[in-house]
Protein backbone atom coordinates (compact mmCIF):
# COMPACT_ATOMS: atom_id res chain seq x y z
CA UNK A 1 0.00 0.00 0.00
CA UNK A 2 1.33 3.59 -0.69
CA UNK A 3 0.41 6.72 0.85
CA UNK A 4 0.40 9.99 -1.26
CA UNK A 5 -0.15 13.42 0.45
CA UNK A 6 -1.10 16.31 -1.53
CA UNK A 7 -0.12 19.53 0.01
CA UNK A 8 0.74 23.23 -1.42
CA UNK A 9 1.39 25.59 1.43
CA UNK A 10 -0.13 28.02 -0.04
CA UNK A 11 -4.02 27.89 -0.72
CA UNK A 12 -5.51 28.19 -4.42
CA UNK A 13 -3.14 26.31 -6.21
CA UNK A 14 -5.52 23.39 -7.26
CA UNK A 15 -4.77 21.13 -4.78
CA UNK A 16 -8.32 19.64 -4.19
CA UNK A 17 -8.97 19.77 -7.75
CA UNK A 18 -6.23 17.66 -8.35
CA UNK A 19 -6.30 15.04 -5.72
CA UNK A 20 -9.88 14.51 -7.00
CA UNK A 21 -9.16 14.04 -10.15
CA UNK A 22 -6.38 11.23 -9.11
CA UNK A 23 -9.33 9.71 -6.83
CA UNK A 24 -11.33 9.83 -10.21
CA UNK A 25 -8.26 8.39 -12.39
CA UNK A 26 -7.62 5.64 -9.75
CA UNK A 27 -10.89 4.61 -9.56
CA UNK A 28 -11.56 1.60 -6.90
CA UNK A 29 -8.10 1.37 -6.15
CA UNK A 30 -7.84 4.63 -4.63
CA UNK A 31 -8.87 5.21 -1.16
CA UNK A 32 -9.17 8.82 -0.61
CA UNK A 33 -8.77 11.28 3.09
CA UNK A 34 -9.47 14.58 2.55
CA UNK A 35 -7.71 16.09 5.69
CA UNK A 36 -7.82 19.34 5.02
CA UNK A 37 -10.35 19.36 7.54
CA UNK A 38 -10.62 22.82 7.78
CA UNK A 39 -11.59 23.69 4.82
CA UNK A 40 -12.90 20.46 3.59
CA UNK A 41 -13.82 20.93 0.25
CA UNK A 42 -13.35 17.27 -2.22
CA UNK A 43 -16.57 16.36 -0.90
CA UNK A 44 -17.99 18.64 -3.63
CA UNK A 45 -16.75 17.25 -6.75
CA UNK A 46 -16.64 13.38 -5.18
CA UNK A 47 -20.18 12.72 -4.40
CA UNK A 48 -19.51 10.99 -0.63
CA UNK A 49 -23.14 9.49 0.69
CA UNK A 50 -22.21 10.83 4.46
CA UNK A 51 -23.69 7.32 5.31
CA UNK A 52 -21.26 6.70 8.43
CA UNK A 53 -20.50 9.42 10.77
CA UNK A 54 -18.99 9.79 13.97
CA UNK A 55 -18.58 12.97 16.44
CA UNK A 56 -14.86 13.63 17.28
CA UNK A 57 -13.77 14.51 20.93
CA UNK A 58 -10.32 16.06 21.30
CA UNK A 59 -8.91 18.63 24.41
CA UNK A 60 -11.02 19.65 27.37
CA UNK A 61 -12.63 23.14 28.59
CA UNK A 62 -12.40 24.12 31.71
CA UNK A 63 -16.44 24.98 33.35
CA UNK A 64 -16.92 26.85 36.41
CA UNK A 65 -19.79 25.44 39.08
CA UNK A 66 -20.87 29.28 40.64
CA UNK A 67 -22.38 27.40 43.12
CA UNK A 68 -19.20 25.58 44.38
CA UNK A 69 -17.48 28.74 43.58
CA UNK A 70 -15.96 30.47 46.49
CA UNK A 71 -14.39 33.29 44.56
CA UNK A 72 -11.14 32.66 45.66
CA UNK A 73 -9.56 33.54 42.02
CA UNK A 74 -6.94 31.28 42.04
CA UNK A 75 -8.08 29.52 39.07
CA UNK A 76 -7.95 33.33 37.49
CA UNK A 77 -4.29 33.51 38.99
CA UNK A 78 -2.85 30.31 37.66
CA UNK A 79 -4.40 30.54 33.86
CA UNK A 80 -1.95 31.89 31.69
CA UNK A 81 -4.30 32.25 28.42
CA UNK A 82 -6.44 35.07 30.54
CA UNK A 83 -9.23 32.57 29.92
CA UNK A 84 -11.06 33.52 33.36
CA UNK A 85 -12.31 36.86 33.67
CA UNK A 86 -14.67 38.62 36.12
CA UNK A 87 -18.15 39.25 34.43
CA UNK A 88 -20.73 40.69 37.12
CA UNK A 89 -18.42 39.35 40.08
CA UNK A 90 -18.77 35.33 38.64
CA UNK A 91 -15.11 33.75 37.70
CA UNK A 92 -16.21 32.42 33.86
CA UNK A 93 -14.18 30.45 31.53
CA UNK A 94 -13.79 32.42 27.79
CA UNK A 95 -14.02 29.23 25.58
CA UNK A 96 -12.54 30.90 22.79
CA UNK A 97 -9.15 31.64 25.09
CA UNK A 98 -9.31 28.46 27.19
CA UNK A 99 -6.82 25.94 25.77
CA UNK A 100 -7.97 22.51 28.19
CA UNK A 101 -5.17 22.74 30.29
CA UNK A 102 -6.93 21.45 33.42
CA UNK A 103 -4.10 24.01 35.45
CA UNK A 104 -7.38 25.33 36.78
CA UNK A 105 -8.77 22.70 37.67
CA UNK A 106 -6.10 21.50 39.97
CA UNK A 107 -5.65 24.08 41.96
CA UNK A 108 -9.29 24.77 42.98
CA UNK A 109 -9.75 23.78 46.13
CA UNK A 110 -13.59 23.58 46.55
CA UNK A 111 -13.20 21.29 43.46
CA UNK A 112 -15.60 23.68 41.33
CA UNK A 113 -14.01 23.52 37.79
CA UNK A 114 -14.53 21.04 35.84
CA UNK A 115 -13.17 20.00 32.47
CA UNK A 116 -15.41 19.09 29.44
CA UNK A 117 -14.58 16.91 26.85
CA UNK A 118 -14.56 18.95 23.83
CA UNK A 119 -16.43 17.85 20.51
CA UNK A 120 -14.14 19.33 18.12
CA UNK A 121 -16.30 17.69 14.66
CA UNK A 122 -17.60 15.21 12.90
CA UNK A 123 -16.00 12.57 10.92
CA UNK A 124 -17.26 10.31 7.51
CA UNK A 125 -16.83 7.19 5.91
CA UNK A 126 -17.98 7.41 2.71
CA UNK A 127 -19.31 5.68 -0.70
CA UNK A 128 -18.10 7.80 -3.16
CA UNK A 129 -18.84 7.77 -7.34
CA UNK A 130 -15.68 6.49 -8.47
CA UNK A 131 -16.99 3.12 -6.34
CA UNK A 132 -14.53 3.79 -3.79
CA UNK A 133 -14.20 4.60 0.03
CA UNK A 134 -13.67 8.20 1.05
CA UNK A 135 -12.95 9.55 4.84
CA UNK A 136 -13.32 13.07 5.41
CA UNK A 137 -14.07 15.20 8.29
CA UNK A 138 -15.64 18.50 9.17
CA UNK A 139 -14.01 20.37 12.03
CA UNK A 140 -15.68 22.53 14.66
CA UNK A 141 -15.74 26.08 14.60
CA UNK A 142 -12.75 27.98 16.28
CA UNK A 143 -12.09 24.60 17.26
CA UNK A 144 -8.25 23.33 18.81
CA UNK A 145 -6.27 20.38 17.74
CA UNK A 146 -6.85 20.06 13.92
CA UNK A 147 -3.94 17.79 13.87
CA UNK A 148 -5.73 15.40 16.06
CA UNK A 149 -8.79 15.09 13.51
CA UNK A 150 -6.70 15.15 10.27
CA UNK A 151 -4.71 11.74 12.31
CA UNK A 152 -8.08 10.24 13.05
CA UNK A 153 -9.34 10.67 9.35
CA UNK A 154 -5.65 9.27 8.35
CA UNK A 155 -5.41 6.46 10.57
CA UNK A 156 -9.09 5.34 9.24
CA UNK A 157 -8.33 5.40 5.57
CA UNK A 158 -5.38 3.60 5.98
CA UNK A 159 -7.11 1.00 8.13
CA UNK A 160 -9.88 1.01 5.71
CA UNK A 161 -7.09 0.30 2.68
CA UNK A 162 -5.49 -2.43 4.24
CA UNK A 163 -8.47 -4.31 5.50
CA UNK A 164 -9.56 -3.98 2.16
CA UNK A 165 -6.04 -4.74 0.31
CA UNK A 166 -6.62 -1.18 -1.45
CA UNK A 167 -3.12 -0.06 -3.47
CA UNK A 168 -3.49 3.91 -2.93
CA UNK A 169 -4.24 6.01 -0.37
CA UNK A 170 -4.86 9.50 -1.63
CA UNK A 171 -4.64 12.18 1.02
CA UNK A 172 -5.98 16.04 0.43
CA UNK A 173 -3.67 17.40 2.83
CA UNK A 174 -4.15 21.12 4.64
CA UNK A 175 -2.24 24.45 4.22
CA UNK A 176 0.64 26.16 5.94
CA UNK A 177 3.49 24.68 7.45
CA UNK A 178 1.87 23.95 11.22
CA UNK A 179 0.62 21.18 13.22
CA UNK A 180 -2.24 20.01 10.42
CA UNK A 181 0.36 19.74 7.78
CA UNK A 182 2.50 17.51 10.34
CA UNK A 183 -0.23 14.90 10.88
CA UNK A 184 -1.10 14.99 7.06
CA UNK A 185 2.80 14.19 6.16
CA UNK A 186 2.99 11.37 9.17
CA UNK A 187 3.39 7.86 7.46
CA UNK A 188 3.32 9.24 4.21
CA UNK A 189 5.41 7.36 1.25
CA UNK A 190 5.16 10.66 -1.32
CA UNK A 191 4.47 13.82 -0.79
CA UNK A 192 3.05 15.95 -4.24
CA UNK A 193 3.91 19.76 -4.15
CA UNK A 194 1.37 21.52 -6.15
CA UNK A 195 2.73 25.32 -6.93
CA UNK A 196 1.97 28.08 -8.73
CA UNK A 197 4.19 30.34 -10.34
CA UNK A 198 4.23 33.84 -8.21
CA UNK A 199 6.27 34.91 -5.46
CA UNK A 200 3.61 33.84 -2.94
CA UNK A 201 3.72 30.43 -4.68
CA UNK A 202 7.46 29.72 -4.53
CA UNK A 203 8.03 31.42 -0.92
CA UNK A 204 5.36 29.20 0.08
CA UNK A 205 6.85 25.58 -1.45
CA UNK A 206 10.22 26.42 -0.04
CA UNK A 207 8.90 26.57 3.08
CA UNK A 208 6.40 23.67 2.66
CA UNK A 209 9.81 21.69 1.35
CA UNK A 210 11.73 22.61 4.26
CA UNK A 211 8.78 20.41 6.62
CA UNK A 212 9.16 17.44 3.92
CA UNK A 213 12.72 17.80 4.00
CA UNK A 214 12.60 16.86 7.98
CA UNK A 215 10.09 13.71 7.69
CA UNK A 216 12.49 12.50 4.68
CA UNK A 217 9.64 11.64 2.27
CA UNK A 218 10.22 11.68 -1.36
CA UNK A 219 8.35 14.21 -3.18
CA UNK A 220 7.48 15.49 -6.26
CA UNK A 221 5.95 18.36 -7.64
CA UNK A 222 2.94 19.85 -10.09
CA UNK A 223 3.44 24.10 -11.09
CA UNK A 224 -0.11 24.46 -12.06
CA UNK A 225 -0.93 27.81 -14.47
CA UNK A 226 2.98 27.75 -15.38
CA UNK A 227 2.21 29.89 -18.49
CA UNK A 228 1.05 33.06 -16.01
CA UNK A 229 4.84 33.49 -15.17
CA UNK A 230 7.25 31.92 -16.71
CA UNK A 231 10.33 33.92 -15.09
CA UNK A 232 8.78 32.17 -11.60
CA UNK A 233 8.27 28.64 -13.48
CA UNK A 234 11.83 28.30 -14.64
CA UNK A 235 12.93 29.33 -10.72
CA UNK A 236 10.62 27.08 -9.95
CA UNK A 237 11.95 24.36 -11.74
CA UNK A 238 15.57 25.19 -11.10
CA UNK A 239 14.94 25.11 -7.20
CA UNK A 240 13.15 21.18 -8.10
CA UNK A 241 16.62 20.42 -9.61
CA UNK A 242 18.66 21.78 -6.77
CA UNK A 243 16.28 19.75 -4.21
CA UNK A 244 15.86 16.40 -5.81
CA UNK A 245 12.33 16.88 -6.29
CA UNK A 246 10.43 15.22 -9.19
CA UNK A 247 8.95 17.81 -11.66
CA UNK A 248 5.86 15.79 -12.54
CA UNK A 249 4.32 18.06 -14.71
CA UNK A 250 3.81 21.68 -15.78
CA UNK A 251 -0.05 23.12 -15.87
CA UNK A 252 -1.25 25.54 -18.38
CA UNK A 253 -3.63 28.75 -16.48
CA UNK A 254 -7.25 27.18 -17.64
CA UNK A 255 -10.55 27.49 -16.27
CA UNK A 256 -11.48 24.21 -16.66
CA UNK A 257 -10.43 24.45 -13.12
CA UNK A 258 -13.16 26.38 -12.26
CA UNK A 259 -15.78 25.14 -14.79
CA UNK A 260 -15.26 21.55 -13.10
CA UNK A 261 -15.69 22.86 -10.08
CA UNK A 262 -18.91 24.75 -10.55
CA UNK A 263 -20.10 21.50 -12.41
CA UNK A 264 -19.71 19.63 -9.44
CA UNK A 265 -17.47 17.34 -11.65
CA UNK A 266 -13.33 16.76 -11.44
CA UNK A 267 -11.12 17.78 -14.21
CA UNK A 268 -11.01 14.76 -15.96
CA UNK A 269 -14.65 13.99 -15.89
CA UNK A 270 -15.29 17.17 -17.41
CA UNK A 271 -13.03 17.85 -20.22
CA UNK A 272 -10.80 15.25 -22.24
CA UNK A 273 -8.82 17.84 -23.92
CA UNK A 274 -5.11 18.17 -23.17
CA UNK A 275 -5.58 19.66 -19.78
CA UNK A 276 -6.97 16.33 -18.38
CA UNK A 277 -4.43 14.30 -20.55
CA UNK A 278 -1.52 15.92 -19.12
CA UNK A 279 -3.56 15.23 -15.43
CA UNK A 280 -3.63 11.17 -16.63
CA UNK A 281 0.55 11.55 -17.46
CA UNK A 282 0.81 12.54 -14.22
CA UNK A 283 -0.92 10.16 -12.08
CA UNK A 284 0.78 7.60 -13.73
CA UNK A 285 4.11 9.03 -13.11
CA UNK A 286 3.02 9.05 -9.36
CA UNK A 287 1.96 5.64 -9.51
CA UNK A 288 5.34 4.72 -10.69
CA UNK A 289 7.55 6.52 -8.14
CA UNK B 1 -9.47 50.90 13.55
CA UNK B 2 -8.98 46.92 13.15
CA UNK B 3 -9.40 45.42 9.93
CA UNK B 4 -8.70 41.88 9.44
CA UNK B 5 -8.91 40.13 6.08
CA UNK B 6 -10.13 37.02 6.38
CA UNK B 7 -11.29 33.61 4.19
CA UNK B 8 -12.65 30.41 4.83
CA UNK B 9 -10.38 28.72 1.57
CA UNK B 10 -6.75 29.75 1.34
CA UNK B 11 -5.56 31.50 -2.55
CA UNK B 12 -8.95 33.26 -2.68
CA UNK B 13 -6.69 37.09 -2.19
CA UNK B 14 -6.39 38.07 1.55
CA UNK B 15 -2.73 39.09 0.86
CA UNK B 16 -3.82 40.79 -2.33
CA UNK B 17 -6.59 42.91 -0.58
CA UNK B 18 -4.48 43.41 2.43
CA UNK B 19 -1.03 45.04 0.70
CA UNK B 20 -3.29 46.75 -1.57
CA UNK B 21 -5.85 48.23 0.54
CA UNK B 22 -2.88 48.93 3.39
CA UNK B 23 -0.73 50.71 0.73
CA UNK B 24 -3.58 52.56 -0.83
CA UNK B 25 -4.57 54.10 2.52
CA UNK B 26 -1.06 54.90 3.55
CA UNK B 27 -1.12 57.27 0.19
CA UNK B 28 -3.56 59.57 2.56
CA UNK B 29 -2.20 58.97 6.18
CA UNK B 30 -0.51 56.20 9.09
CA UNK B 31 -1.36 52.88 8.45
CA UNK B 32 -0.03 49.82 9.71
CA UNK B 33 -0.19 46.20 7.85
CA UNK B 34 0.03 43.02 10.10
CA UNK B 35 0.69 39.95 8.56
CA UNK B 36 -0.66 37.05 10.81
CA UNK B 37 -0.55 34.20 8.54
CA UNK B 38 2.47 33.40 10.49
CA UNK B 39 2.76 29.90 8.81
CA UNK B 40 3.66 30.83 5.50
CA UNK B 41 3.30 34.94 5.35
CA UNK B 42 3.73 36.57 2.44
CA UNK B 43 2.57 40.46 2.73
CA UNK B 44 5.99 40.88 2.83
CA UNK B 45 6.79 39.58 -1.14
CA UNK B 46 4.63 42.46 -2.26
CA UNK B 47 5.83 45.31 0.53
CA UNK B 48 8.43 47.42 -0.48
CA UNK B 49 9.86 48.92 3.27
CA UNK B 50 12.84 49.16 5.26
CA UNK B 51 13.77 47.05 7.88
CA UNK B 52 13.54 49.04 11.45
CA UNK B 53 13.13 46.50 13.92
CA UNK B 54 13.46 42.83 14.35
CA UNK B 55 13.21 40.56 17.46
CA UNK B 56 13.20 36.57 17.98
CA UNK B 57 10.21 35.76 19.46
CA UNK B 58 10.04 32.93 22.40
CA UNK B 59 7.69 30.62 23.79
CA UNK B 60 8.13 29.72 27.59
CA UNK B 61 8.61 25.54 27.85
CA UNK B 62 9.48 23.67 30.53
CA UNK B 63 13.05 22.35 30.91
CA UNK B 64 14.16 19.26 33.12
CA UNK B 65 16.96 19.40 35.85
CA UNK B 66 17.86 15.82 36.88
CA UNK B 67 19.52 16.00 40.35
CA UNK B 68 16.17 17.10 42.12
CA UNK B 69 13.90 15.51 40.33
CA UNK B 70 12.05 12.32 43.05
CA UNK B 71 10.22 10.86 39.40
CA UNK B 72 6.88 11.47 41.51
CA UNK B 73 4.75 11.25 38.36
CA UNK B 74 2.94 14.65 39.05
CA UNK B 75 4.27 16.48 35.69
CA UNK B 76 3.20 13.77 33.71
CA UNK B 77 0.06 13.77 35.28
CA UNK B 78 -1.03 17.27 35.18
CA UNK B 79 -0.07 17.85 31.51
CA UNK B 80 -2.93 17.83 28.99
CA UNK B 81 -0.85 17.66 25.77
CA UNK B 82 1.15 14.67 26.49
CA UNK B 83 3.99 17.10 26.41
CA UNK B 84 5.76 15.96 29.73
CA UNK B 85 6.45 12.09 29.87
CA UNK B 86 8.32 9.98 31.78
CA UNK B 87 10.33 7.07 30.50
CA UNK B 88 12.04 4.86 32.68
CA UNK B 89 14.26 7.08 35.06
CA UNK B 90 14.08 10.10 32.45
CA UNK B 91 11.89 13.22 32.07
CA UNK B 92 10.82 14.39 28.33
CA UNK B 93 9.69 17.46 27.60
CA UNK B 94 8.05 17.44 23.73
CA UNK B 95 8.39 21.62 23.72
CA UNK B 96 6.34 21.68 20.09
CA UNK B 97 3.57 20.21 22.20
CA UNK B 98 3.60 22.18 24.59
CA UNK B 99 0.53 25.24 25.32
CA UNK B 100 2.89 27.28 28.09
CA UNK B 101 0.61 26.61 30.91
CA UNK B 102 2.93 26.39 33.57
CA UNK B 103 1.22 23.40 34.93
CA UNK B 104 4.38 21.33 35.36
CA UNK B 105 6.37 23.40 36.22
CA UNK B 106 4.74 25.00 39.04
CA UNK B 107 2.91 21.54 40.73
CA UNK B 108 6.01 20.22 41.11
CA UNK B 109 6.78 19.68 44.45
CA UNK B 110 10.48 19.73 43.91
CA UNK B 111 11.13 22.67 41.24
CA UNK B 112 12.67 20.40 38.80
CA UNK B 113 10.96 21.55 35.78
CA UNK B 114 11.78 25.57 35.58
CA UNK B 115 10.22 27.44 32.55
CA UNK B 116 12.69 28.57 29.85
CA UNK B 117 12.24 30.52 26.91
CA UNK B 118 12.53 28.56 23.31
CA UNK B 119 12.59 30.76 20.20
CA UNK B 120 9.23 29.83 18.04
CA UNK B 121 9.66 32.64 15.28
CA UNK B 122 10.94 36.09 14.30
CA UNK B 123 9.19 39.31 13.95
CA UNK B 124 10.46 42.39 11.94
CA UNK B 125 9.31 45.87 11.34
CA UNK B 126 9.60 47.19 8.24
CA UNK B 127 8.84 51.14 7.41
CA UNK B 128 7.96 53.13 4.04
CA UNK B 129 6.84 56.36 4.89
CA UNK B 130 3.35 56.15 6.10
CA UNK B 131 2.99 52.60 5.72
CA UNK B 132 4.58 50.47 8.59
CA UNK B 133 4.58 46.64 8.40
CA UNK B 134 4.81 43.75 10.53
CA UNK B 135 5.52 40.37 9.77
CA UNK B 136 5.91 37.49 12.12
CA UNK B 137 7.01 33.91 10.87
CA UNK B 138 6.83 30.49 12.80
CA UNK B 139 10.12 28.62 12.40
CA UNK B 140 9.63 25.27 10.37
CA UNK B 141 8.98 22.86 12.62
CA UNK B 142 7.55 24.79 15.18
CA UNK B 143 3.27 22.97 15.40
CA UNK B 144 1.57 25.95 16.94
CA UNK B 145 0.63 29.49 15.60
CA UNK B 146 -1.35 30.90 17.98
CA UNK B 147 1.28 32.21 20.84
CA UNK B 148 2.93 33.90 18.02
CA UNK B 149 0.06 35.42 16.57
CA UNK B 150 -0.61 36.76 20.21
CA UNK B 151 2.80 38.37 20.80
CA UNK B 152 2.58 40.18 17.27
CA UNK B 153 -0.63 42.04 18.20
CA UNK B 154 1.11 42.91 21.75
CA UNK B 155 3.57 44.48 19.45
CA UNK B 156 1.16 46.53 17.73
CA UNK B 157 -0.68 47.35 20.93
CA UNK B 158 2.54 48.22 22.41
CA UNK B 159 3.89 50.40 19.81
CA UNK B 160 0.88 51.92 17.68
CA UNK B 161 -1.83 54.31 19.14
CA UNK B 162 -5.08 53.34 18.61
CA UNK B 163 -5.72 56.21 16.10
CA UNK B 164 -3.63 54.43 13.43
CA UNK B 165 -5.79 52.09 11.21
CA UNK B 166 -4.65 48.89 11.45
CA UNK B 167 -4.75 45.71 8.99
CA UNK B 168 -4.31 42.47 9.40
CA UNK B 169 -3.87 39.83 6.98
CA UNK B 170 -5.48 36.60 8.66
CA UNK B 171 -4.83 32.81 8.36
CA UNK B 172 -7.14 30.74 6.47
CA UNK B 173 -9.39 28.49 7.37
CA UNK B 174 -12.05 28.64 10.40
CA UNK B 175 -9.27 27.23 13.46
CA UNK B 176 -8.11 28.51 16.58
CA UNK B 177 -5.44 30.65 14.21
CA UNK B 178 -8.18 32.76 12.33
CA UNK B 179 -10.26 33.07 15.70
CA UNK B 180 -6.63 34.53 17.43
CA UNK B 181 -6.16 37.13 14.50
CA UNK B 182 -9.92 38.28 14.38
CA UNK B 183 -11.40 38.09 17.30
CA UNK B 184 -10.28 41.96 18.34
CA UNK B 185 -10.94 42.92 15.06
CA UNK B 186 -13.48 45.84 14.71
CA UNK B 187 -14.42 44.58 11.63
CA UNK B 188 -13.47 41.76 9.22
CA UNK B 189 -13.64 41.32 4.78
CA UNK B 190 -14.21 37.90 4.75
CA UNK B 191 -12.94 37.79 0.72
CA UNK B 192 -14.08 34.28 -1.49
CA UNK B 193 -14.21 33.61 -5.22
CA UNK B 194 -17.64 32.67 -6.84
CA UNK B 195 -17.14 29.17 -7.07
CA UNK B 196 -18.56 26.28 -5.51
CA UNK B 197 -15.46 25.93 -2.89
CA UNK B 198 -15.71 29.31 -2.52
CA UNK B 199 -19.34 29.59 -1.54
CA UNK B 200 -18.34 26.57 0.77
CA UNK B 201 -15.66 27.95 2.91
CA UNK B 202 -16.98 31.76 2.66
CA UNK B 203 -20.34 30.12 4.44
CA UNK B 204 -18.14 28.76 7.60
CA UNK B 205 -16.39 31.73 7.69
CA UNK B 206 -19.23 33.66 7.57
CA UNK B 207 -20.36 31.29 10.91
CA UNK B 208 -17.33 31.72 12.42
CA UNK B 209 -17.54 35.62 12.29
CA UNK B 210 -21.40 35.23 13.56
CA UNK B 211 -20.18 32.87 16.28
CA UNK B 212 -17.64 35.79 17.42
CA UNK B 213 -20.05 38.31 17.20
CA UNK B 214 -17.88 40.39 14.31
CA UNK B 215 -19.71 42.73 12.23
CA UNK B 216 -18.15 41.81 8.82
CA UNK B 217 -18.75 42.19 4.79
CA UNK B 218 -17.66 39.91 1.66
CA UNK B 219 -15.37 40.82 -1.30
CA UNK B 220 -15.65 38.57 -4.47
CA UNK B 221 -12.26 38.20 -5.77
CA UNK B 222 -12.05 36.50 -9.80
CA UNK B 223 -15.39 37.98 -10.16
CA UNK B 224 -16.77 36.54 -13.38
CA UNK B 225 -15.38 32.87 -13.04
CA UNK B 226 -17.83 30.25 -11.54
CA UNK B 227 -21.41 31.26 -11.05
CA UNK B 228 -23.44 33.44 -9.01
CA UNK B 229 -24.21 31.28 -6.47
CA UNK B 230 -21.78 33.83 -3.78
CA UNK B 231 -23.57 36.93 -4.53
CA UNK B 232 -27.32 35.10 -3.94
CA UNK B 233 -25.96 33.57 -0.78
CA UNK B 234 -24.91 37.25 0.44
CA UNK B 235 -27.78 38.84 -0.46
CA UNK B 236 -30.19 36.42 0.56
CA UNK B 237 -28.28 36.46 4.65
CA UNK B 238 -28.33 40.02 4.43
CA UNK B 239 -24.28 40.25 4.20
CA UNK B 240 -22.64 43.48 2.92
CA UNK B 241 -20.89 43.35 -0.56
CA UNK B 242 -18.35 45.31 -0.40
CA UNK B 243 -16.10 44.96 -3.35
CA UNK B 244 -16.09 43.11 -6.34
CA UNK B 245 -12.39 42.37 -7.88
CA UNK B 246 -12.88 41.14 -11.45
CA UNK B 247 -11.24 38.02 -12.96
CA UNK B 248 -8.63 38.92 -15.13
CA UNK B 249 -5.68 37.68 -16.27
CA UNK B 250 -3.23 40.90 -16.02
CA UNK B 251 -4.45 40.90 -12.35
CA UNK B 252 -3.32 37.25 -11.85
CA UNK B 253 0.39 38.08 -13.72
CA UNK B 254 0.95 41.30 -11.28
CA UNK B 255 0.02 39.22 -8.65
CA UNK B 256 2.48 36.32 -9.71
CA UNK B 257 5.36 39.19 -10.08
CA UNK B 258 4.67 40.59 -6.51
CA UNK B 259 3.80 43.64 -7.68
CA UNK B 260 0.70 46.07 -6.50
CA UNK B 261 -2.54 46.07 -8.71
CA UNK B 262 -4.60 49.49 -7.41
CA UNK B 263 -1.48 51.42 -9.18
CA UNK B 264 -1.71 49.55 -12.38
CA UNK B 265 -5.27 48.84 -12.66
CA UNK B 266 -7.92 52.09 -12.40
CA UNK B 267 -11.03 49.44 -11.58
CA UNK B 268 -8.89 48.34 -8.62
CA UNK B 269 -8.67 51.21 -6.83
CA UNK B 270 -11.86 51.60 -8.06
CA UNK B 271 -13.21 49.09 -5.47
CA UNK B 272 -10.65 49.60 -2.77
CA UNK B 273 -12.58 53.30 -2.63
CA UNK B 274 -16.14 51.22 -2.26
CA UNK B 275 -14.85 49.29 0.53
CA UNK B 276 -13.15 52.29 2.16
CA UNK B 277 -16.31 54.03 1.63
CA UNK B 278 -18.25 51.19 3.61
CA UNK B 279 -15.71 51.12 6.36
CA UNK B 280 -15.90 54.58 6.47
CA UNK B 281 -19.54 54.57 7.41
CA UNK B 282 -18.62 52.44 10.35
CA UNK B 283 -16.62 54.91 12.19
CA UNK B 284 -16.84 58.28 13.40
CA UNK B 285 -14.75 60.87 10.85
CA UNK B 286 -14.92 57.98 8.10
CA UNK B 287 -11.93 56.07 7.05
CA UNK B 288 -8.28 57.69 6.82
Amino acid sequence: MKEIVVISGKGGTGKTSLTASFAYLGGKDVIVADCDVDAADMHLLLEPDFKDSEDFYSGELAYIEQDECIRCGKCADVCRFDAIPIINNQYIVDLLSCEGCGYCARVCPTNAIINKNLNVGKWYISKIKTGSIMVHARLGIGADNSGKLVAKVKNEAKQIAEENSKEYIIVDGSPGVGCPVVSSLSGANFVLLVTEPSVSGLHDLKRVYELVHKFKIKAGCIINKSDINEKVTAEIEEYLKKENIVHIANLPYDEDFTKAMTNGQTIVEYSNDQLSEIIADSWNKIKQI
Amino acid sequence: MKIAIASGKGGTGKTTLSTNLASYLAEKGEVVLTDLDVEEPNSGLFIKADLVHEEDKFKMVPEWIEDKCTLCGICQEVCNFHAVIQLGKMIMVFPELCHGCYACSELCPESTLPMIPKKMGKLRHFKNHNLHFIESRLDIGEEQAVPLIKQTQDYIDEHFTDDVIRIYDSPPGTSCPVIEATKDADFVILITEPTPFGLHDLKLAVDTMKELGKNFGVVVNRYGIGNDDVINYCNEENIPLLAKIPNDRQIAELYSNGKLIYREIPEMQQELDKIIAYIGTLTKGGLS
